[in-house]
Formats: C-alpha cells, sequence, structure tokens
C-alpha cells in the first residue's frame, strides 16, 4: 500500500515545494541577480554543447535520410525536407531538452542537494530567507528563458550540419536548399518553441526538488541527481506525447 | 533573552528532549553540552526552529517562538545569527559577498554602505585581506571566521553556534572561541553554543547547561564545572585520562 501511495505522497511533496518556490520574493534586486547568473550558468554555458550535438546530428539525419530515402522514384529534395520535418519538430525540442535534463538537470540536483547537506539552505532559513523561492525561482525563470534560445540555435545548428554534408557532396546544396523550404510551415518552429518551455519548467522544477529534498550526504546527492535525470526524462517524455497532440 | 520552558521534543515514539528548563541570558555565551547523540543539537535545532517542539515553549525576550505565525517568525530571525560546524558558507559567492549577503537581502543600506559594513565585519575577525577569495580556497578556521562575520553582518540579538570548533586545532579553536566570547559581550548578544570542547567549557562557558540522554542533568557555569559531584558530568568533562590525571593533581 505504501509503495502504491508513494508517487502521490512525492507529488503533493512537490506542489507544497512549488508553492513555496512561488511565493512573493523578498529581495528584487537580489532575485534578478540570481537569475542573470543562473542564466549565464544553466543557459549560456551548455550553447556550445547544444550546438556541437545539433550540428552533427543534423549532418547525421541527413546521411541517413539521403542513403535510406532517397531513389529515383523520390523527388530529390525529400532528403531536405525530411531533415527539417525531424529537426522542427522532434530533434531541436524533445530530444535536445532531454540532453539537456541530463547536463542542466543534474546540475541543479547536485548544486541544490549539496548546499542542503552541508547546510547553505538551513542558513538561507534562519536568516529568514525563503530558501526554496530564492534558490528554484530564479533557476525555473533562467531555464523558461533560455531553453527556448537554445532549442533555435540547435534548429539554425542541425541545418548548419546538413549543409556541411551536402557541400561534402552526398547531395547539392541547391536540393537540401529547396528540401528545407519546401513546404515549410512555420507553425512548426512555434510548436518546438511551445514545447520547450513546458520541457524547461519540468527540468528546473523537478531537479530542484530532487536537489532540496535530499537528506543524508554524498551519496544521497548522487542518488538525487540520477533520479532528477530518470524522472526529468520521463516527464519530458509523457509531456511531448500530449503536448504534441495538443498542438499539432 | 531566551527562555526554555517545559520543552518536549519527539521523533515518531523516541523521546529525543524531555523536560527542558532553562534561560540564556544576554551578554554570556550560553553553553549545550552533552554526548553526541544526547539531543544538544536537536534542542538547537528547536530554539532556532529547524524543528518543531513536540511541546514547550522558546521565549525569545518573552515572544513564544513556538506559537508564531509565520510573518513573524521570519521576522524574528532576521534578529538571529548562526554559524553552523560546517560553515555552510555559500561555494558560489565570494567571501565578501557572504558576509554581505544579510545585508544585500535585508537592510535598506546602499551598496557603498553594505560594502562598507561587511568589510568592517571582516575585519573584526581579521580576514579583511581574504575578502575576494572564495569558501574553498580558505581554511577551515577561516571559513568558521566568515561565517562569524556573516552571522553578525546585521547586529543580531541571539547568536546561535552550533559545534563551532569542529574539525579545529585547538589553538584555531581558542581563537574562535575568544571572538564568539568577545563579540557576545561587546554587542551584548544572547550567544548559545554547542560543544563539547573541554577548552570551550573551561574557557568561555558562562553559563553551561548539560543534556544527558534528553534530560537536562546539571546547570552552572565554568566555576562549577569542574567541582561538580555530579557523577554523570563529572564522567562526561573528566573522560580523557590526561584530563583525569590533571583532575587527580588539582584534587
Amino acid at each position: 500500500m505504501k509503495s502504491i501511495l508513494q508517487p502521490l505522497v512525492t507529488f503533493g511533496r512537490y506542489l507544497q515545494l512549488m508553492a513555496k518556490v512561488f511565493s512573493r520574493p523578498e529581495r528584487l534586486r537580489m532575485y534578478w541577480k540570481q537569475y542573470v547568473k543562473e542564466m549565464q550558468q544553466l543557459g549560456v554555458d551548455s550553447i556550445g554543447i547544444v550546438l556541437m550535438i545539433s550540428f552533427f546530428i543534423g549532418a547525421v539525419i541527413c546521411i541517413q535520410m539521403k542513403v535510406n530515402i532517397q531513389s529515383p522514384w523520390m523527388p530529390r529534395f525529400t532528403t531536405g525536407y525530411t531533415t527539417r520535418e525531424i529537426l522542427l519538430l522532434e530533434f531541436s525540442s524533445s530530444i535536445m531538452c532531454l540532453i539537456l535534463a541530463g547536463k542542466v538537470g543534474s546540475n541543479i540536483a547536485s548544486e541544490i542537494g549539496t548546499m542542503r547537506v552541508t547546510q547553505q539552505i538551513d542558513a538561507l532559513d534562519i536568516m529568514g530567507v525563503n530558501s526554496a523561492s530564492f534558490l528554484i525561482l530564479p533557476k525555473i525563470m533562467a531555464l523558461l528563458t533560455m531553453i527556448p534560445v537554445l532549442v533555435t540555435f540547435s534548429m539554425v545548428a542541425g541545418f548548419g550540419g546538413a549543409y556541411a554534408i551536402s557541400f561534402a557532396g552526398i547531395l547539392t546544396p541547391d536540393d537540401l536548399t529547396y528540401g528545407l523550404q519546401h513546404s515549410f510551415n512555420q507553425w512548426f518552429v512555434w510548436m518546438s518553441i511551445i514545447k520547450s518551455f513546458f520541457f524547461a519548467f519540468i527540468i528546473a522544477s523537478v531537479s530542484a526538488f530532487y536537489g532540496y529534498t535530499v537528506e543524508g550526504g554524498s551519496v544521497e546527492v548522487g542518488k538525487a541527481s540520477t533520479d532528477s535525470v530518470v524522472h526529468c526524462s520521463m516527464l519530458i517524455l509523457f509531456a511531448d506525447i500530449f503536448l504534441t497532440q495538443i498542438l499539432s | 533573552m531566551i527562555e526554555i520552558r517545559s520543552l518536549y521534543k519527539s521523533f515518531a515514539d523516541k523521546d529525543v528532549l524531555k523536560n527542558i528548563n532553562t534561560t540564556f541570558v544576554e551578554g554570556q555565551t550560553n553553553l549545550i553540552i552533552g554526548q553526541s547523540g544526547s539531543g544538544k543539537t536537536v534542542l538547537m535545532k528547536c530554539i532556532v526552529g529547524l524543528l518543531e517542539p513536540t511541546r514547550g515553549q522558546i521565549l525569545y525576550d518573552g515572544r513564544d517562538f513556538v506559537t508564531m505565525s509565520k510573518t513573524e517568525r521570519t521576522l524574528l530571525r532576521r534578529e538571529m545569527g548562526m554559524i553552523f560546524q560546517s560553515a555552510a558558507l555559500f561555494d558560489s559567492m565570494s567571501v565578501l559577498e557572504n558576509v554581505m549577503f544579510p545585508l544585500d537581502m535585508f537592510s535598506s543600506m546602499n551598496l557603498r554602505e553594505r560594502k562598507r559594513r561587511a568589510r568592517q565585519c571582516l575585519e573584526r575577525v581579521n580576514l579583511l585581506e581574504a575578502q575576494q577569495k572564495y569558501p574553498g580556497e580558505i581554511s577551515g578556521g577561516m571559513q568558521k571566521r566568515v561565517a562569524i562575520a556573516r552571522a553578525i553582518a546585521l547586529n543580531p540579538k541571539y547568536l546561535f553556534c552550533d559545534e563551532p570548533n569542529s574539525g579545529l586545532d585547538p589553538k584555531t579553536s581558542l581563537v574562535i572561541d575568544a571572538l564568539i566570547h568577545d563579540i557576545t559581550v561587546e554587542f551584548n548578544i544572547t550567544t548559545i553554543m554547542n560543544t563539547h570542547d573541554m577548552n570551550s567549557v573551561m574557557g568561555i562557558g558562562d553559563s553551561i547547561i548539560f543534556i544527558k540522554e534528553g534530560h537536562q542533568e546539571w546547570v552552572g557555569d565554568k566555576t562549577q564545572v569542574a567541582t561538580s559531584d555530579n557523577q554523570a558530568l563529572t564522567d562526561f568533562i573528566f573522560a580523557s585520562d590526561l584530563l583525569q590525571k590533571a583532575r587527580k593533581a588539582f584534587v
């Protein structure tokens, strides 16, 4: 019975924490400072990995499409067209957010978890600071700001990878350009960005929850970090199904 | 002044604190001593509100902390400073930023005044030269001194120290003890210090409460502690061979 109720208890504790997080900030200036710092740490510092992964995945998708789909019966623009659809609809939003759940989510959980076990959160509480809000709200706001930007960068880098392959001679840049532009629906870009807002909230809030509720020492911090990545990934995948259904 | 009246704390069905009654006076270093697991950390956590007591009263100059509203507690907390066993400095901030943090959050001073006040506090603990360093770059003793500077930044009325000498060499421990005692007298703070360091007991124990298995076993001060006939206290104080020999020689 206890194991059945456990997810409900955890969800209840998550909601309680979120209620604390979204209470009125004590000193907006300090929150703003934290927000800018978190944008740098969680967002700007992730640009490199996002660009690199997206570039190579864009290139690989392009090669795979060319090798597996292109045939004399298919138009030459098919490779570019399918590459664009994969990048816009799934890779740059969902898959990139799964990758960021690993990088950023574990960072958030371990940072807050370490603060918990080294009594830094207790120190904030004793000073009369709403530690949940002070530590978590700027992270949520920073990710809500930066992840849509990262998703946009990912799209551009993915197309860059596809072009790099076209210049290597696998298909002509003109065919790729025509395919990328063929039947372009602007809504797909917005859909990716809208989805990324939800994923950003999941990554920041769930990881922070696991970090904030750590009890014990370094082993528990490590476990919280792992749990946060697993649960963020699962929630992103579930949310992706619903959001795709709603937004398509 | 902090008064504790009939304080009890239980975890599940285990009573960790049983009927604690004591008064911590301002301008004095009030020590809570006892073996590991005796309940002194739980008592400290109840006093500062990190744990809720099962029953009893904690009166801060007559204001009952247990029955206070959340807002009243938040306001009262601004009159508290705390030094943790692990110093609990914010890793991502420099020494100066750590000391400035409570001022940034709660004072109405401008940036120049906040910096000046933070530097005054750092000067008070002789650490002005380390202001640009990060906690990871300074020694444990220096971290404790930064924690003291941070704790006094807002001129607290109440100072709590949870085993501040833990992990420090005897000489540095004496420096920390002296600093805490001097600040307590200088600013007329009600200081409560949790310790099992005998140097602290003998050196700065203006008032001492000895906790054994959750009970308040003995109350006194540093002049009475060595000559007390309380067997449990004597066993605790003179646990080491060296101190036993010293006591025999003294007696």
